[in-house]
């Protein structure tokens, strides 16, 4: 039965999942990767998702258009990145206890919302399935890459320009430096507040469209507490990835294949107590955070509030 | 420094006030002398619109406040999406402080707090599934559903309308009434057709929608035109069968609302059997050392079609003599 692990259409199975899988977890872990390495840890991540994804649901279902959808998560997202950054820059409030407030927020809202406007799970019409031409006929590479929704693809597409902005940019290097010593950045002009609250928002951003992936393209259904601890993992996954976003994009994979991987193991009857399957994905990332830990190196600000001298 | 800590305050109560926002506020106690109101306070794990296990129990109260006459004679409240079991503890306790007649706690994960708060009260009585332990305390109710017999009945189904051979099944995880359902699933389908495949998924979580959905995705790929799950995260894998045009048969509540292209037909827990029970002897005087299984034959789990899907005739009837043979004992369940 093993063997049948290495069938095609398994390969491609596991495959096609694990990209799919992994696309909340690259927006919301991509978004959380520049508020790191800014030096602010948010992990109200799970909460901007949750809202994020209860706008994008409602709009869509009331509007019938699930681009208007994505452009509530969007400014949902902002809204709340807007909040996180007034609290911890302006008021330097403490980065983990404010985030959890914010999760819990973002937990209890997005469910009196369901609760008040929707009522029962109901589905909408989101994302379709967008096969890009040719590719998607390719045997096997075609279902896998080419097959998924716009939202999946834009995950993907957003860890190259992130590792872009972050290395190759000026503003990369501003919130680099502001990351790692905001003093040094300070006394050479750069506004240590502003890329901070950019970085914070951006991050909220991202962390509503992770929620919109989930409720308008992959799911189309909202149910209270959806994303189920999914943001946190993405705050995991930003630590796992060494704060680089192909690092990042590697965790999100490992971590979303062998999961699909485990849910092959089980409808192939290979005989491991669905309860050990189920632990793979996560034994597997504290072994590679284990390993990793030695070699790579936190933002050395990261939540510290900044403070001008004198 | 102040200001911060003022603002975080400010949030941290905001929250937890729009946490609690989900269930209405305790109603007033009733000053007529006349009427004799029964009072029932519930907490629940998931939402009571999950379309699964909280929304049974939810819909079986509702009924049975219409039936006894409205919220003047029989009056709930509740605290739903209590997945954190401190919270549940938390609230349990309020409800038996503040008098009601019967406090359930929905959620197997609730037994141990139980049996430390209803000591406590001795007045009050508790009820608690599913399980069937009931601790030997004098004020607590157990109750719990014979799901595999509805589960049996889904299977033949699913083994007497797959085209491909293969069923496909998405858990939450392996252990209670889930494991229970399950089995009873994979006996039906074993005993109406050997040559089926029943292939089971047990993603480890409740609340996972999106692991619910891949875990519908592998069964699709693995060729099952026919599926079935349980738990409130399997509107993920609802999702996935209606795009794929997949049946699908429910179980817990009704979930034809979700798809009702694909979905045949639906085991619902009807708890109101239960309650009315506890209703009567809590009115004799008795609080609690009893349990309840709710059955096919005694009308806590029923076979709701969906009228919007073309069932073969010869189908139907062969699940409706399933369900006959089951209550009159001329089928048993052999349970793995």
């Amino acid at each position: 039965m093993i063997s049948d692990l290495f069938s095609t259409t398994v390969l491609i199975g596991i495959l096609a999942s694990g990209i799919r899988l992994a696309t909340p977890y690259l927006y919301a872990a991509i978004g959380e990767t520049f508020s790191q390495r800014s030096g602010v840890l948010n992990l109200g991540v799970e909460g901007q998702m949750l809202l994020g994804s209860f706008a994008a649901f409602y709009v869509t279902l009331i509007t019938g258009n699930m681009w208007l959808g994505l452009l509530a998560a969007i400014l949902v997202g902002a809204a709340m990145g807007l909040a996180m950054s007034f609290v911890t820059v302006n008021l330097h409030a403490k980065q983990g206890i404010s985030g959890i407030g914010f999760y819990l927020f973002g937990l209890g809202m997005s469910d009196l919302l369901f609760q008040k406007l929707v009522g029962t799970v109901e589905t909408v019409r989101g994302f379709p399935r967008l096969s890009i031409p040719v590719l998607s006929g390719i045997p096997g590479v075609g279902d896998i890459f080419f097959n998924q929704n716009f939202l999946v693809y834009g995950a993907y597409l957003l860890v190259p320009v992130a590792w872009f902005v972050l290395n190759k940019t000026t503003l990369g290097l501003k919130i680099r430096s502001v990351g790692e010593n905001p003093d040094a950045a300070d006394s050479l002009g750069v506004s240590v507040n502003r890329i901070r609250y950019f970085t914070i928002i951006l991050g909220g951003i991202f962390s509503g469209i992770a929620g919109a992936s989930l409720s308008i393209a992959l799911l189309n259904v909202f149910q209270q507490n959806m994303t189920s601890g999914l943001g946190f993992i993405a705050v995991a996954l930003v630590y796992f990835g060494g704060w680089r976003p192909l690092g990042v994009l590697g965790g999100a994979l490992l971590f979303s294949m062998v999961n699909s991987l485990q849910l092959w193991v089980q409808v192939l009857g290979i005989p491991i107590p669905s309860e050990l399957a189920v632990m793979m994905p996560y034994i597997l990332t504290i072994i590679v955070l284990v390993a990793v830990a030695s070699k790579i190196r936190a933002p050395s600000a990261l939540t510290k509030p900044f403070e001008r001298e004198g | 420094m102040k200001k911060v800590t003022w603002i975080l305050t400010v949030l941290l109560a905001l929250s937890l006030v729009l946490s609690a926002c989900g269930s209405p506020a305790a109603p007033e106690i009733s000053t007529e002398g006349e009427i004799k109101q029964f009072r029932v306070a519930v907490v629940m794990p998931s939402a009571i619109n999950d379309l699964a296990f909280s929304q049974s129990m939810y819909d079986s109260l509702v009924m049975i406040q219409e039936e006894m006459g409205g919220s003047e004679y029989f009056d709930f409240v509740y605290s739903d999406g209590m997945f954190v079991v401190d919270d549940a503890a938390a609230a349990i306790r309020d409800y038996a402080s503040q008098g009601f007649d019967l406090v359930i706690a929905h959620g197997s994960q609730y037994g141990s707090s139980l049996q430390e708060i209803a000591p406590d009260f001795p007045e009050t009585a508790f009820a608690w599934g599913t399980t069937l332990e009931t601790f030997g305390q004098p004020n607590i109710f157990a109750y719990e559903a014979a799901s595999h017999e509805g589960g049996f009945v889904n299977g033949t189904l699913a083994a007497s309308l797959t085209k491909t051979g293969v069923v496909g099944v998405v858990g939450p995880i392996e252990t209670g009434d889930a494991k229970l359902y399950v089995d009873g699933f994979v006996a039906g389908v074993k005993a109406t057709n050997p040559d089926v495949t029943v292939n089971v998924n047990y993603i480890g979580s409740f609340s996972d929608v999106a692991l619910a959905a891949e875990a519908a995705n592998t069964h699709i790929a693995a060729g099952a035109d026919v599926m079935a799950g349980t738990a409130q995260m399997v509107v993920g894998a609802i999702g996935v069968a209606k795009e794929n045009g997949v049946l699908w048969i429910g179980t817990q509540a009704n979930q034809t609302s979700l798809a009702p292209e694909i979905v045949v037909a639906n085991q619902v827990y009807r708890w109101d059997v239960v309650v009315r029970e506890i209703i009567e002897l809590i009115g004799q005087g008795t609080l609690g050392g009893k349990s309840f299984v709710i059955t096919l034959e005694n009308g806590g789990e029923v076979m709701e079609y969906n009228p919007d899907f073309a069932l073969p005739a010869e189908v139907k009837a062969l699940a409706d003599s399933t369900v006959q043979g089951i209550i009159d004992g001329s089928i048993t369940i052999t349970l793995p």
